[in-house]
């Protein structure tokens, strides 16, 4: 636990690296209350994860950050302006893909460009660019049942690429793909965190995953919602994708976090 | 390599038209045809042209009404999937209207609109707009939460999120309808022309019947079934080539 705590003291970026913060969130279904009064700040060009267990809210605010749900009060402001609903600042990655199903690769990957009226010649050059970069040149009309879970998902990850938005907001992207498709998106998400100069929040479930990807994890803890932890990994971040597994740092990150989740897992 | 399909349909024509000569042959009643005597009446009423001016009244009602309930009906039942207020003013209506006995209906009509065409326009648009509106209305409010999220994440207008959305995602639910309500709007035609006052094809049936032509009779009944069937495979090609990928299901299913 020592080791964390040292971990998380020192760096506490400078107000104009924040991208995105989150300040007294609360929002209630109902009686029920989702998040209270939660304050959490998102580092610029990093990867910020939401790990807690199921329950806790981490979808939620991921939905609050992206103006899809209004919070019952706080706010959220991205580059210091606030949040009213969805903008051209942020683009979302779904968990389930959210392809539309009659549409080809092509167009859905230019989908997005296409509700903000850029014309089709220019958006598909764009969105040939992104499909290229994401491995799936070739595929451009294919259409979404004809690849698998993991093209669906570059798929989706294509379309938030290619509306250029400075904030990727990734609701458990990987979690419906197979294991072995998954680290390899783990693999790929690190370089595309290095090479484009985007912040990302990424919600997952996967205490592997959070350590593996993250610039900084934040914990989130059910009943009523709470940011408990910020861990901030640093030591293993530079030495290459293939190491850090085997790397002590992350192996004793990822057995605290277990220790301080387990009592929240039923 | 044979084409599987098209022989499967040659063989059940071929079962069934056979079927249908032998029950002839027994005869099963004087007032049963043979398949042949029934095709040669067919013949016989094309070569007349009765049939073809006998179809130009009964298709009459039936385009007004079966276009006045896809345009209408698609247009109320999106506008009642959107609206959970005008879901609660209009649903019922069109509810009762399914359920409704059309036969005891007819009467109605003809007191409030006579024996002419509004009439008949009336039974095929009872007949076929129900199922048309309530399949659009629930179709609208089934499409899935995750890619209208996505619309709206993507800066999509309200607009855009109907016509680039909602209408492509209800679109199989839709044609589903159409293919409903279409047919019933074939019987409702013909009904109308039974019930009310005997035109066109109903005409043929009824007179046939009345001076015992049976073969004419069981000729035009045929050529009704065969134009429904026929109208109904026009209407899937008009899907496939407007919504094509659409009929092979969501990618999170």
């Amino acid at each position: 636990m020592s080791q964390i705590k040292e971990v998380v003291a020192p760096q506490s970026p400078a107000p104009d690296d924040i991208a995105v913060s989150a300040r007294n969130i609360t929002k209630n279904y109902g009686d029920v209350e989702a998040l209270k009064d939660l304050t959490l700040e998102f580092p610029r060009g990093q990867l910020t994860s939401l790990l807690g267990p199921s329950g806790c809210g981490k979808t939620t605010l991921l939905k609050i950050i992206a103006g899809l749900l209004q919070p019952t009060s706080g706010n959220i402001e991205v580059n210091g302006k606030p949040v009213t609903g969805p903008g051209p600042n942020r683009a979302f990655v779904f968990q389930d893909f959210a392809l539309l199903p009659w549409a080809s690769v092509m167009r859905n990957v230019a989908f997005g460009l296409e509700l903000r009226g850029v014309a089709k010649s220019e958006r598909e050059d764009v969105a040939a660019k992104y499909i290229g970069d994401v491995g799936l040149a070739g595929f451009e009309k294919s259409y979404p049942h004809e690849l698998s879970g993991g093209m669906r998902q570059r798929v989706g990850l294509a379309r938030a690429l290619a509306v250029d938005a400075k904030v990727l907001l990734m609701d458990e992207p990987f979690s419906a793909v197979d294991e072995q498709t998954r680290r390899k998106f783990q693999e790929d998400l690190l370089s595309l965190v290095e090479n484009e100069n985007k912040t990302f929040i990424f919600v997952t479930h996967s205490i592997e995953e959070a350590v593996y990807v993250s610039d900084q994890i934040a914990i989130l803890l059910p009943r009523p919602s709470r940011v408990s932890e910020i861990i901030r990994p640093s030591g293993f971040r530079n030495k290459g994708a293939d190491s850090i597994r085997r790397d002590s740092e992350y192996l004793d990150i990822v057995d605290n976090i277990w220790a301080s989740l387990r009592n929240y897992v039923e | 390599m044979v084409n599987r399909p098209l022989v499967l349909k040659i063989l059940s024509a071929v079962i069934i038209f056979g079927a249908w000569e032998i029950a002839g042959r027994v005869p099963v009643s004087y007032a049963f045809p043979t398949f042949f005597e029934s095709m040669a009446a067919l013949f016989r009423l094309a070569m007349e042209g009765t049939l073809f001016t006998a179809y130009v009244d009964t298709l009459k009602p039936l385009i007004v009404g079966v276009a006045i309930s896809t345009f209408i009906g698609i247009g109320l039942g999106l506008w009642i999937g959107l609206s959970s207020f005008f879901d609660w003013l209009v649903s019922p209506i069109f509810i009762v209207m399914q359920a409704a006995p059309l036969a005891a209906l007819i009467p109605l009509l003809v007191m409030a609109y006579g024996i002419g065409l509004t009439s008949k326009v009336f039974v095929v648009l009872i007949m076929a707009m129900p199922v048309i509106v309530l399949n659009t209305s629930s179709a609208v409010r089934h499409t899935p939460e995750s890619i209208k999220e996505m619309c709206r994440s993507f800066l999509g207008s309200r607009l855009d999120m109907i016509v680039k959305i909602i209408i492509p995602a209800a679109s199989p639910l839709i044609f589903s309808g159409l293919r409903l309500g279409i047919s019933a709007g074939f019987i409702g035609a013909i009904l109308a022309e039974l019930k009310i006052t005997p035109t066109g094809v109903g005409d043929i049936i009824t007179f046939s019947r009345s001076i015992a032509d049976y073969p004419s009779m069981y000729a035009a009944i045929f050529s009704i079934i065969v134009l429904a069937v026929l109208f109904l495979n026009l209407l899937e090609r008009i899907e496939k080539f407007l919504f094509k990928g659409n009929d092979l299901g969501y990618v999170s299913d």
